[in-house]
Formats: structure tokens, C-alpha cells, sequence
């Protein structure tokens, strides 16, 4: 079907949850509040590695208002984690039986009748602490001697992940050209500004319903299960607006579960809202690596070979930090064809806050490492490095053995609108610089380490005697726009308007399940349901409205904007109103219901789906400071057939900008693992003043695994920014960059570093 | 010790019982309900509290409940007038000013401020007339578009009357 046939999919429409979200009216997990309701506060270590040797909750429990203090005696001693299929790798307790493993860990959980009394009562808990010696860096951490973090991880090695294909070694000794270089990325809070929280209600009759901000209802109710050994269908999770998640709140958390604890022990409502010290340092946070690449080429700018070393930062628990680093490896080969690639990746324990899930999951790091190299590559061998890019970009259906096929990808065009751009830019003042990053990411994650036997993505359309739609779908809006997009291809699909269609979301005990929003999964996954399910229900209809169009048999019949009619000849037909009631009466008076599911099958160990981009970053650098200034960020993308293009530009906008304050500002810092700056005034993530002019040229493409071949559009942005501005930064002063954050003061250094060794090399240039 | 204080919030009176020690932010909350001013730092840092109190924008955190006595507070409850939506609110409907919407009552209540006391920002204005609200979500190219189409909208309404 042609773009222009579309009558709801790709049109400029406001958000369904607009007007909620702008009257103050949408309610978050942090608004609400129950009869009855006490207060839940968690006490943690001050240790980054210490045995509990006794815990003495009296003093606690005599304050007055002080309903119950629990430990982990008080548990059922089981461990937390989201590899179900993987016990070893369950490796976090939540409340801590024998030892702490970083400032943050959570060893006592306590309920009052207010706020003020349950902070009061924290510090009437005695821990007694046998300190341990710690380990903070990976590299360190590695080695013999150091202390175990987790008793059976040997040198702490948490996980190892291989990806290989070709032969790197008998590739290199081919290349013209090799290039070995060392990275290191830096870590990145999520800085969601809806803290996590929930308010659990254990009833009498022995069921429990928590309403929490989260990224996956689903995941929420399943980990609860394991931890608190009800069945599934006897907890509700309910999922209200969601104040961002960014990759933190897909694992159980400590508010969740110590909420539903309290509430189990007490059978009343507990609410437990973490504090914005708590969010900076006992949550997640995304993972630093440390990489060691090698490049190989040929003269003629043919990538050959590439060889990628890596040790991400793991933290005290594996939580989704396994992924991270297999994605990193998998994306360290983007977006280009090597025959030869080989990946090592090392995932240490240390006693820091736990690195995890965070929004480009492990790509982020991955494409600051290779497009760095990239460019320092393309200088060595003399070559423009937009052309030694399009030389060896990815192409449609492209294979990488044993990982993946690249079905749509327009990358070429995409590194073609930005040359195109940057040549219309033009000579460029005094220390500014361009610089350009190539990327691409994933649809969705083939991955069930939560081992559930549904379909990924489900949803259920109702159709009513009225003419409206009911649409249940387990998928989770968190800000990112999929209540909107859903409910589109729901409308396109069924012919309906956008405002005929009544979504229901966020209720465990109601809607289909769905596994939720990280991966960029929504769109393409939850969106497949969606259709199918639309399909379903428009199919009873047709075959209601056949009878009374009477059609001949060689005619398609088709809804368009509430009109049921023939598909080729558009003016005869009957109204959609008409038709529904029809429908309903010939049913017995029941509902018209379809239902749609999607699990990606036959795709390759990663994504159906892969979207491809470029982003050119101009920046200003004053030599006396050291500081960047953003001046322009253009982007040049494709995502398939554009859903919501207001939704879309906001994820390119708002992933621009995250990954531009990674790159530049945010800097996570610790001292023996304790966070120093866990606050918005020392940790800096850009504001409305730091963001400068955005270009968006989509580029069009066509993915036929997507609903109406859509695909990914929103982590993909976090991607690019690093690798761009480093290049950038080098092309404005010629300074590289490898250790991230790009801070002023690591460039003022660099700058300097080059004004020595120039002064050094003059005189005997002079000579020559 | 408690004591009885009367407010003014949205133009209506109120009189409640609040602490010393008590935030405007913990009154409109906790004691009064309205949850659309939102908390979320606690330190003055995020602007997600925004309120405007006496024509200024303040966050709600930083102001003891006891100095916003005899003040005229708006919030975000209160923009709209009726069922018909401020031009601030519509334009961050049309213009896609808002993702997860935790800090869109206080950038609402920024940007109000702003346009209370200059109707024609220049973009580097509005800029800085938001600069101490944060947002994760939008990267704030919408929320600036937002803002810069609510000012035409409300000159527009002005030069009619």
C-alpha cells in the first residue's frame, strides 16, 4: 500500500495521553495513596564489601509508629535475577543474608505510619559489620589475591561472552593496514525524574497488587513470584504513567519487592518511594568498558578484519549486565561487513552499584570505540571518512554469520544526505569541528532470560456496539509513545479513527502479555500483535458486510475511515457503525474480538529488525577552557514506514541529547564506591541552554518483518553521539579523545600535551 | 508545633494544618491532594515542582508552606480554565512537548512564568526561562517549539481583544 493510502499511520497527531499529561491530571506510582497506607524506607550499607554479622532491629520497632522491621531472615532466602534459566547468574538477594556488596545494598526494610518516623527508625537499626576488602576496578579486580565479590565466581569473572566468524589472525596478516587502539566508556545514570517506587497491597484473601513505575508489568509480576513464592495469577501488577525508564526499570527493584514484603507480613498497603540519593547509588546504572580494537584494512579502504577485546564494569550483581556485553561485542562490528570478526568479552563483578540495562544497551559504547577508530583509520589510510564508510556500510540482506540477517537497511543514503550536508555547510570558523558517526540497532531482542512460554507481544481488539474498540495490550508506555503508535496501527488497521479506539494497558490481571519496552521492542513487536489482532476482529466484520454488498466474488472488501467498501471501488459501501451492530446480533449479542500475538521466529540470535543512521555533530571547543560547545547535531535515519512522526522526532531529539550529556557532562563519580556526586546540581545532564540546533532527513525505507514496515526508533539515537563528538572535537582542535567522558579538563590536558610535544618537534623541523 | 495556615492555591482558599518545617510542595501534595506538581529531587535542582507563587516561578520544594501564606499560587491544576485547555497546555499536545510527562507541570508552569512577563521570547529566552527544569525524555527541542507556539497563539489572542 502506498504511504498516501494511510489514513491515521504517519499523520501529525497529538499524544493519546496529552491531555492527562498536561492538566496534572496522569497519575504516577508516586501520586498514589491508599486508606491505610504506611510508609516503607530501606536501610543500606555504608559498606562497599562488609559480612553481616547481626542485625538488631529492636530500637527500631520500639519507636512508636514503627509497624515491622524485616531482614532477610524474614524472606524466603531466594535470589533475584532476570537469566531465570540461569540460577548461578540469580545472584542478587535483595535483602542481604551474609554480606553487603556496595554501598547501596539494601539489609533491613521497615514500614510506619509516616514518612518522617520510618526515616527516624532507619537509624535506630544496628548493623554490625565485619568490613571486607573491596574491589572497584575491573582491571584490578581480575587479578589473583583480590577479594570474591560472589563466593563461586573465580578472579570475579562474572560472564563471558564469545561472538566469532571469519579467521581475525590470518586476516590481519593480510591487512596493508593495522591499527590497535584502547577505549575506555564511562558510565551514565539513567536520571529517570519519576524515582522508583511502588505501593504494594497484600489482602486477606492472599493476593497482592502493586502498582509500580516500570518498564515491564510482566517482568515485575514473574520476579515477584520467584521472590515471594505466590503464583503469578495471585499478584496484579498495575502499571500507571511512568515518569522514564531508560533501561533501569526492568529488573525487580528494591522498592517493589520490600514493599511487597512489608505489605505481605503486614497485610496492609505499603508504599516505598526511593530518594533521589537512592536513584544515583542503589539502582543500575549503564556499563563502563574498557575495549582493546584491532582494525585491519587494505589500502584501498577495505575493511578487513576486526578484534575486539572487552571488560565491562559489572558491579556487585549480573542483573541485565550479561546482555550489555554481548550486545556490545555483537554491535562492535556495526554498521559495517567484516569477513573477519572475533569478540572477547569480560564481565567483572566489583563492589560498585550494579551496571545494567541502560538505553542503547551496550551500542552506545560499542560505537564510540569503533567510529572513533573509524576515523583514526580513514586518516592513516588517507581517506574521506564518509567515503570509507559508504565503502564498506552494511547493504540490504546482509548476513553476519551465525548472529543475524539485515533484511531493509539504507545506510548508504543516510552517510549520503550527511556528506551532502556537510559539503553545503561549508568552511567552518576558527575550532569548530564536524564530526560524523555511523550506526545502527536492534528491533527488539530475540531474548527470553525470563524463560516465558507466551508469545513476546500479545493484544486483544473488542469491537463494541457502538463502534468503539476496546484495545488491551500488555506493551508499557513509559514516556516513550507506544500508547499512541498502538493505538494507530490499531485504527489504520480496522478503519477506524484514533479517537474511536479505547486502549487499556498497565494491569497484569487484564491485559495480554507483553514483555515490555526495552530493546526498542514495541513498535515492531507489540505493533505485529496489535495488527494481527486488528485483522482478526476487521475480518468477522467483512464477512458480515459481504452479505449485505454482495460483492462479486473477484472484489476485496475493505474499512476506511468508518466505511466498509469494495477495496477497488471505494463508493460502494455501508457504514462501519452499521455494519458492527450487524456483526453483534449475528453473534448472539456478543463483542467482536481479535486477538494477535508475535514471537520472532527464524531472525537470528539478536532482532528481526535493524535500523540504520548516521549523526554529524558540529562542535566549538575553546582552547582556553577545554569546553565543547554543541553548535548543530543533523541526522540522517531510517526506521521503515514512520508511525507517529511527532513520537519519532522526540525519541531522535531526547536519545541525541542523552547520549550528548554521556559524552560530554555526566560523569558518575566514586570513591571506594561510593557515588560523590548522586545529585542533579553535581551531576550534570544537559539543559534546555545546552542543546543546540537539531536536523532531522529521514531517509525512507520498507522493513517486511515491521507493521506496515516499521522498524526501530528508540534507543538507536544514543548511539551515534559519543563517536561524533570525539571526531568532532578532533576535527574543531585535533585532539583524540579515547578515554571517555569528553570533559573539559581531559581536553584543556590533551590540548596542552600537544602544545608540548609541537614545541619539542619545532626546532628540528626548522633544521630540516 | 502544627498550626493553621490559610492558602491560596488556584484561587481558592484553603486552611490546613501544616508543620513547621513543611514544604509548599509536601501541602499541595499531601494535605491537599493535587499531585500534579511533582516531586522529585527535593533539592531545588530539577524544576519539577514549579509553581508560581505572587507572578514568579519558585520550586515548591525550596518554599516553607508557612511563606506561601497570603500568596497567590497557581499550579498546574490550575491553568486550564474550564474544560478549555491554557495555549501552553495545547500547544504541548500539538507540538509533542512532553514524553513521560513527569517534569511537563513544571516546564508548564516555567514557561507561564516566562510568557507572564514577556509574551515574545526570543528562542535563547526561552531557553533559559527553562533552564532550571530538567527533562530526560525530549532532548527539549519540543518543549522550546511548544512554547514559541503558544506565545504566537496567545499574541494572536491578545491583538484580537
Amino acid at each position: 500500500m502506498s504511504k498516501s493510502n494511510y489514513s491515521v499511520i504517519g499523520k501529525r497527531v497529538g499524544n493519546v495521553d496529552g491531555v492527562e499529561k498536561v492538566t496534572g491530571g496522569a497519575k504516577y506510582t508516586v501520586d498514589m495513596v491508599l486508606p491505610n497506607m504506611l510508609h516503607g524506607k530501606i536501610l543500606r550499607s555504608p559498606h562497599p564489601h562488609a559480612r553481616i554479622l547481626n542485625i538488631d532491629t529492636r530500637r527500631a520497632e520500639q519507636l512508636p509508629g514503627v509497624k515491622i522491621v524485616l531482614t532477610a531472615k524474614d524472606t524466603l532466602g531466594r535470589k533475584n535475577g532476570i537469566w531465570r534459566n540461569f540460577r548461578d547468574l540469580c545472584d542478587e538477594e535483595i535483602l542481604c543474608r551474609e554480606k553487603v556488596r556496595y554501598v547501596g545494598d539494601a539489609v533491613a526494610a521497615l514500614a510506619a505510619t509516616d514518612l518522617e518516623t520510618a526515616e527516624k527508625a532507619l537509624d535506630l537499626i544496628d548493623v554490625e559489620y565485619e568490613l571486607l576488602p573491596a574491589a572497584f576496578d575491573p582491571l584490578d579486580a581480575l587479578h589473583d589475591g583480590m577479594p570474591h565479590i560472589h563466593e563461586d565466581f573465580e578472579r570475579n569473572m562474572n560472564v563471558y561472552r564469545q561472538i566469532e566468524w571469519g579467521d581475525v589472525e590470518e586476516a590481519f596478516s593480510q591487512c596493508d593496514h593495522i591499527r590497535e587502539d584502547t577505549f575506555y566508556c564511562s558510565s551514565q545514570a539513567h536520571g529517570c525524574l519519576e524515582p522508583h517506587c511502588a505501593l504494594a497491597s497484600f489482602s486477606h484473601d492472599g493476593k497482592l497488587t502493586v502498582w509500580t513505575s516500570t518498564q515491564s508489568a510482566y517482568y515485575t509480576q514473574l520476579l515477584l513470584s520467584d521472590m515471594t513464592g505466590l503464583r503469578e495469577g495471585d499478584i496484579k501488577v498495575i502499571k500507571p504513567h511512568v515518569g522514564g525508564g531508560f533501561g533501569s526499570k526492568l529488573s525487580l527493584d528494591s522498592a517493589q519487592y520490600c514493599a511487597a514484603l512489608l505489605s505481605m507480613k503486614l497485610t496492609r498497603p505499603v508504599k516505598i518511594v526511593l530518594t533521589r540519593a537512592e536513584e544515583f547509588g542503589a539502582t543500575k546504572r549503564r556499563t563502563a568498558i574498557h575495549y582493546k580494537v584491532k582494525l585491519g584494512a587494505m589500502k584501498d579502504g577495505t575493511l578487513v578484519a576486526r578484534k575486539v577485546q572487552a571488560i565491562t564494569e559489572g558491579g556487585a550483581y549480573t542483573a541485565m549486565g550479561g546482555t550489555a556485553l554481548y550486545l556490545t561485542g555483537f554491535f562492535s562490528s556495526f554498521p559495517y561487513k567484516f569477513d573477519h570478526y572475533q569478540y572477547d568479552g569480560f564481565r567483572v563483578y566489583t563492589n560498585n552499584e550494579t551496571a545494567s540495562a541502560c538505553r542503547g544497551f551496550g551500542a552506545p559504547q560499542a560505537n564510540f570505540v569503533s567510529e572513533s577508530q573509524i576515523d583514526m583509520m580513514a586518516e592513516d589510510l588517507g581517506i574521506d571518512p564518509i567515503e570509507l564508510r559508504i565503502k564498506n556500510a552494511i547493504t540490504p540482506n546482509h548476513e553476519i554469520p551465525g548472529q543475524a540477517t539485515i533484511r531493509s537497511c539504507e545506510l548508504r543514503q543516510c552517510l549520503e544526505a550527511i556528506d551532502k550536508w556537510i559539503k553545503e555547510r561549508g568552511p567552518l570558523p576558527p575550532n569548530h569541528g564536524i564530526g560524523v558517526s555511523a550506526y545502527g540497532f536492534m528491533s527488539g531482542g530475540i531474548f527470553n532470560w525470563i524463560d516465558t512460554p507466551y508469545a513476546f507481544s500479545s493484544a486483544l481488539v473488542k469491537i463494541n456496539v457502538d463502534g468503539k474498540v476496546d484495545l488491551f495490550i500488555g506493551a508499557n508506555e513509559i514516556g516513550q509513545g507506544s500508547n499512541t503508535t498502538l493505538s494507530m496501527i490499531c485504527a489504520e488497521e480496522l478503519g477506524v479513527r484514533l479517537e474511536d479506539i479505547t486502549l487499556h494497558t498497565g494491569d497484569t490481571s487484564v491485559c495480554p502479555v507483553d514483555l515490555g519496552a526495552w530493546g526498542s521492542r514495541q513498535t515492531l513487536m507489540s505493533g505485529n500483535a496489535v495488527k494481527m489482532a486488528a485483522l482478526e476482529a476487521k475480518k468477522q466484520l467483512l464477512e458480515v458486510a459481504f452479505h449485505t454488498l454482495k460483492p462479486n466474488v473477484v472484489y476485496d472488501l475493505d474499512i476506511k475511515d468508518r466505511r466498509v467498501h469494495l477495496a477497488e471501488r471505494p463508493r460502494r459501501g455501508i457504514s462501519y457503525f452499521d455494519v458492527v451492530k450487524d456483526a453483534i446480533r449475528g453473534k448472539e449479542g456478543q463483542a467482536i474480538i481479535g486477538r494477535g500475538h508475535y514471537t520472532p521466529h527464524g531472525k537470528g540470535m539478536i532482532s528481526p529488525a535493524y535500523s540504520f543512521g548516521v549523526q554529524a555533530v558540529e562542535v566549538k571547543v575553546d582552547r582556553q577552557t577545554g569546553k565543547v560547545e554543541l553548535k548543530k547535531i543533523v541526522t540522517a535515519h531510517e526506521c521503515g514506514q514512520v508511525i507517529n512522526p511527532i513520537g519519532l522526532e522526540g525519541q531522535v531529539e531526547g536519545a541525541s541529547v542523552m547520549a550528548a550529556g554521556w559524552a560530554l557532562t555526566e560523569e558518575l563519580k566514586s570513591r571506594n564506591g561510593k557515588i560523590l556526586n548522586g545529585d542533579f546540581r553535581d551531576y550534570k545532564m544537559l539543559l534546555a541552554e545546552d542543546v543546540p540546533e537539531m536536523i532531522l532527513i529521514e531517509v525512507d525505507s520498507y522493513e517486511p518483518e515491521g507493521p506496515y514496515g516499521a522498524k526501530e526508533a528508540g534507543e538507536g539515537l544514543t548511539v551515534p553521539g559519543a563517536g561524533a563528538i570525539a571526531n568532532a572535537v578532533y576535527n574543531a582542535v585535533g585532539v583524540r579523545i579515547t578515554q571517555m567522558p569528553l570533559s573539559a579538563e581531559k581536553i584543556l590536558q590533551a590540548l596542552e600535551e600537544k602544545k608540548r610535544t609541537q614545541k619539542e618537534v619545532d626546532p628540528f623541523e626548522a633544521v630540516a | 508545633m502544627e498550626r493553621i495556615i490559610s492558602l491560596r492555591v488556584n484561587k481558592e482558599d484553603y486552611k490546613v494544618m501544616v508543620r513547621p518545617g513543611e514544604s509548599l510542595l509536601d501541602v499541595l501534595r499531601n494535605r491537599l491532594g493535587m499531585t500534579g506538581t511533582k516531586e522529585c529531587c527535593n533539592e531545588g535542582d530539577c524544576g519539577a515542582c514549579t509553581v508560581i507563587m505572587g507572578g514568579r516561578a519558585v520550586n515548591a520544594c525550596l518554599v516553607l508552606a508557612v511563606e506561601a501564606e497570603g500568596e497567590e499560587i497557581l499550579t498546574v491544576e490550575g491553568l486550564a480554565r474550564g474544560s478549555a485547555l491554557h495555549p501552553l497546555q495545547e500547544a504541548f499536545i500539538k507540538c509533542g512537548g512532553f514524553q513521560c510527562g513527569f517534569c511537563t507541570p513544571g516546564m508548564l508552569m516555567s514557561a507561564k512564568a516566562l510568557l507572564d512577563e514577556n509574551i515574545d521570547p526570543t528562542e535563547d529566552e526561552i531557553r533559559r526561562g527553562i533552564s532550571g527544569n530538567l527533562c530526560r525524555c525530549t532532548g527539549y527541542v519540543k518543549i522550546i517549539d511548544s512554547i514559541k507556539e503558544a506565545a504566537s497563539v496567545m499574541r494572536q489572542g491578545e491583538s484580537d481583544e
